[in-house]
């Protein structure tokens, strides 16, 4: 899978505190790096969704709100791309093991649709477990041909 | 913007206006607060009105159909109102159309309840 375009600059790399109020933190960061990337409001929408949902990840089930850990976010982006980061510091998950939110015992259920939606959103998604301990999520957006 | 909320009586039914946000945190949490406080009240036909709600993310989701299953195990109803497109794609992709009674029209949502 090809999650890295020739060319790409790297417009954000920071390390946030893992609360609620760093995702929305991130969710505007990213929004404003989708805009000034050229990104139409429908695919901006979708980014920040898809970002939103990646952070709480990160935030909640990775680093569990642990004042001691941070979660990395890093945007980069290409001519027709933009390229989304997000690491945290939890002890990983296995992504092929997710129930399938869109099973029909599974449609009542509370949680679990969080990386079906960062899926549905993106064009490109890799989860993958970071060392010494972690999980990084690498969202890549295509720009729409208009 | 945090979620914000009011309810009202049209007849029978409780309509239940939301607006802002419905993430994770102050604006699920608002909703679920809410919801509880009529049940208890004994009002179990329940018109969610999102006509005014931007934004909903999985958590948000999440909500609306533990809404859904509180309502519908207590013997009540509970359906939507005024959705955007954006929200009407989310409940598409996520099969959760074929759960919610949607309405656009406020009086024909009401006179729906049996």
């Amino acid at each position: 899978m090809n999650l890295r375009e020739e060319g790409e600059t790297e417009i954000v790399n920071q390390f946030l505190d893992s609360t609620l109020e760093s995702v929305d933190q991130a969710e505007s960061i990213i929004m404003e790096a989708a805009e000034k990337a050229g990104f139409e409001e429908d695919d901006m929408h979708k980014i920040g969704m898809a970002a939103r949902e990646c952070m709480v990840n990160a935030v909640v089930h990775g680093n569990r709100y642990n004042t001691n850990k941070k979660v990395h976010l890093a945007v980069s982006a290409g001519r027709d791309t933009l390229t989304i980061r997000i690491s945290d510091e939890g002890e990983g998950f296995e992504a092929s093991n997710l129930p399938d939110p869109l099973a029909e015992e599974n449609l009542l259920s509370h949680s679990g649709r969080g990386i079906f939606l960062i899926r549905a959103f993106m064009d490109e998604v890799d989860i993958h477990p970071v060392s010494p301990h972690g999980t990084e999520v690498t969202l890549v957006k295509k720009k729409s041909l208009s | 913007m945090s979620i914000k909320l009011n309810s009202r009586q049209v007849g029978d039914v409780t309509v239940v206006d939301l607006a802002g946000r419905i993430t994770l945190g102050e604006g699920s949490s608002t909703m679920r607060d809410a919801l509880r406080d009529q049940l208890a009240k004994g009002n179990k036909k329940i018109l969610l009105n999102l006509g005014e709600v931007s934004y909903i993310d999985s958590s948000g989701i999440g909500e609306l159909v533990s809404a859904f299953t509180t309502v519908t195990n207590q013997g009540g109803q509970l359906k939507l109102l005024g959705l955007n497109k954006r929200i009407k794609d989310l409940l598409q992709i996520t099969k959760l159309y074929t759960v919610f009674e949607v309405h656009d029209d406020e009086s024909a949502a009401v006179r729906s309840f049996s």
